[in-house]
């Protein structure tokens, strides 16, 4: 493979994976992800190697200004996934493509403005903001480490980047303890957007907020993605908050993606079992909308060495035939109509629907 | 023509025999002690519960709802809270008359707590086996084998696979839907007559979630027990609970049965808060927003505390007064103040002020 660095057409050099709808304008491009922590070692020759895998096998491309959101339940990866671009964890296998280029193979400026153009907004922002700093201390690090600023400019870009948010730069000389939780949300808004990303990964940004606050936080980050053309990755398991903001989606399931493409074709068709099961869970908006509950059996199966096959097997509803191909080895994602992929098992997909 | 006074004060007219209430809670007031001064974190809070019904204590964080449900179990953190005033009437027994000892024979027979968090909720040194069984030995006064065997049926009864083994595990052996499970067990094991849960299910996953709220409604259809819901998600308010309480700022704001509220609510905050939850079942755009943040105790407005927030057109002189919570229909409680109340002209006759 030619190195991505020797051409122009960078587009190009980025493999094309299932799952993927062709997009022209790709800021990440992720394919092939894996994240496997060995959790067992022989010991002299007893024991064996066992891996958690945390993340199997996930691909998708993120198009600039578009948001992408990661569904699931707690241990689904979908976190990991989103540290991995964040180059907070080591990869154990596949690639990141940053504007096309493979980010591992960057070099060290390359490698700091790439840090520099992916953000994070945290869940929790009552432990995402140091407290014994200032909020303007806070907005002004990252300004700090990663841009030429001076010292003025920083203070200046700290003002406008708190009214961009909606509070006031006198705001900046107050501490985390003296906001409420939208308003520090808001605060770490203020930081990720400080150097300018071009993407900013959202980790659960409204989940430990206030109803009436989510909304505010919700339409900001619109308002903002809007603005600077921001591309969002977003994790999430609530599927209505999924729903409102992301132009397309995956499900993961257990570190592999279960069904993945366009958002409004996913909540149209939900084709995999294991997304029905997720969307007849969420809560209804009405008291007279009842989802047909579509039960799984059991609760989410450990990710220490899953199953070699399909890892929805051990928790699906319909019989499984253990003689079958995909319950020995990973199905791939199947393109069941345009921009909609899922993995087609003969346990896997709600057939009585169609 | 009923007069005035009847009509303000749940409870005024006795209902009929089958559906007088089990719990009645009148003019409940509890303050807090803070650096700032006292604060009333419930005011006047007056309700009534029948059996085998679901009523919806409804949110935000500092709105008094958790406050409630402690000041009904009178398990307030004191010395900081007590109760100053009111009455909960459970089974024609007055529980704030109660002696400390009268009441630890109440709570958990008569009246039990299922809390939000379950690993903080259980303590980690003991077995679950031993901590479902403390409310049994109490209440019930059994002991050796006929204890065992009322725990495990217990345990079966929160649909606990392989309840024997489980019974001997502790806390941290099992997973966090398991473990809501064993403190759901402990609140049902002596049938008590009302429950109050405190957002049991925002720690868990969505699916478990699903599957914990119908176990939920399976317990009261099957003991017509009635339940206390206190949430800030008017997701489940729509799948759970009949009739539904709006708090705000320590002060029940509108209360009508579940339909009503979701299809034609009067106050602006309840408007407010049902709108600004994205819908799983279709897109709507960019969410309609309450501005500003959830009123401060210590520092509220002399009259309608919403008032700051809002949409409305009002004078000064209307924020300032103290609006009164009143029955604008058969069973259907709103606070009126022209502040927060579009509709305030039409049942304007129905207060002083008005």
């Amino acid at each position: 493979m030619a190195d991505p660095r020797a051409t122009f057409e960078l587009q190009s050099n980025v493999p094309a994976a299932p799952g993927i709808a062709a997009s022209a304008d790709a800021v990440i491009q992720v394919r092939h992800l894996r994240k496997w922590y060995q959790i067992g070692t022989p010991w002299f020759g007893v024991g064996a190697k066992s891996y958690l895998k945390a993340v199997d096998d996930v691909s998708f491309d993120l198009g600039r200004g578009q948001t992408f959101g990661l569904v699931g339940e707690s241990g689904c990866g979908k976190t990991t996934t989103l540290k991995l671009i964040l180059q907070l964890e080591q990869l154990s296998d596949g690639c990141i493509y940053f504007e096309g280029q493979n980010v591992a193979t960057l070099s060290p400026a390359g490698r700091r403005a790439f840090k520099r153009s992916v953000q994070a907004v945290f869940q929790d922002p009552w432990a995402s903001l140091n407290p014994r700093m200032r909020i303007g201390d806070i907005i002004a690090e990252p300004l700090e480490i990663a841009t030429t600023m001076g010292r003025s400019e920083i203070k200046r870009r700290v003002g406008n980047l708190l009214t961009e948010v909606g509070l006031h730069p006198y705001q900046a000389n107050l501490y985390p303890h003296e906001f409420s939780g939208g308003q520090r949300q808001r605060i770490g808004i203020a930081r990720a957007l400080g150097p300018n990303p071009k993407v900013i990964a959202l980790d659960e940004p409204v989940s430990a907020l206030d109803v009436s606050i989510r909304a505010q936080i919700l339409n900001l980050l619109m308002d903002l993605q809007k603005e600077h053309d921001l591309a969002y990755l977003m994790v999430s398991h609530n599927l209505a908050t999924v729903r409102h903001m992301c132009q397309s989606m995956a499900v993961m399931y257990l570190g592999v993606v279960q069904e993945t493409g366009n958002t409004q074709a996913i909540f149209d068709n939900p084709m995999h079992l294991y997304t029905k099961a997720l969307m007849s869970a969420s809560l209804p908006a009405h008291p007279d909308i009842t989802h047909d509950e579509i039960l799984l059996p059991g609760e989410v199966v450990s990710p220490i060495d899953p199953p070699s096959g399909d890892v929805f097997m051990t928790r699906t509803p319909l019989p499984v035939d253990p003689n079958h191909r995909w319950a020995r080895e990973r199905p791939p994602l199947i393109e069941k109509e345009p921009g909609h992929w899922v993995v087609d098992t003969p346990w896997s997909l709600a057939r009585a629907q169609h | 023509m009923e007069t005035r006074d009847q009509r303000i004060g749940i409870g005024a007219d006795l209902p009929a025999e089958e559906d007088r209430a089990i719990l009645h809670v009148q003019n409940l007031e509890t303050r807090i002690r803070t650096k700032w001064g006292e604060v009333k974190a419930v005011d006047c809070v007056s309700f009534d519960l029948k059996r085998g019904e679901t009523l919806g204590i409804v949110g935000e964080s500092g709105s008094g709802k958790s406050m409630t449900a402690l000041s009904i179990m009178r398990l307030v953190p004191s010395p900081a809270a007590r109760i100053v005033g009111g009455q909960v009437i459970l089974n024609g027994r007055d529980l704030l008359q109660l002696t400390e000892d009268e009441m630890t024979r109440v709570r958990g027979r008569d009246v039990s707590m299922i809390l939000q968090d379950p690993m903080q909720a259980l303590n980690p040194v003991f077995t679950i086996g031993n901590q479902v069984g403390e409310t049994i030995r109490i209440h019930q006064g059994l002991s050796g084998r006929p204890l065992w065997h009322k725990v495990v049926d217990v345990l079966k009864k929160v649909q606990i696979p392989a309840p024997e083994a489980r019974a001997k595990d502790f806390p941290h052996q099992l997973s966090g839907g398991m473990r809501q499970r064993v403190v759901g067990a402990i609140g049902i094991s002596s049938e008590p007559a009302v429950i109050i849960a405190d957002e049991p299910t925002t720690s868990l996953d969505v699916t478990i979630q699903a599957a914990y709220l119908r176990l939920l409604r399976e317990i009261q259809a099957e003991q017509g027990v009635a339940i206390i819901f206190i949430t800030h998600d008017f997701g489940i308010v729509a799948k759970m609970c009949d009739r539904v309480a709006v708090m705000y700022a320590g002060r029940i704001i509108e209360m009508a049965d579940v339909h009503t509220i979701f299809d034609r609510p009067l106050h602006e905050y309840t408007k407010a808060l049902i709108g600004s939850v994205p819908n799983p079942d279709r897109n709507v755009g960019r969410l309609p927003q309450i501005d500003g943040q959830p009123p401060l105790l210590h520092k509220l407005p002399p009259g309608d505390a919403f008032a700051p927030r809002s949409p409305l057109g009002f004078s000064e002189r209307d924020a300032a007064i103290r609006p009164e919570l009143v029955e604008v229909e058969p069973s259907h409680w709103v606070q009126l103040s022209r502040c927060s109340v579009a509709d305030f002209d039409k049942y304007a006759h129905l207060v002083a002020y008005g």
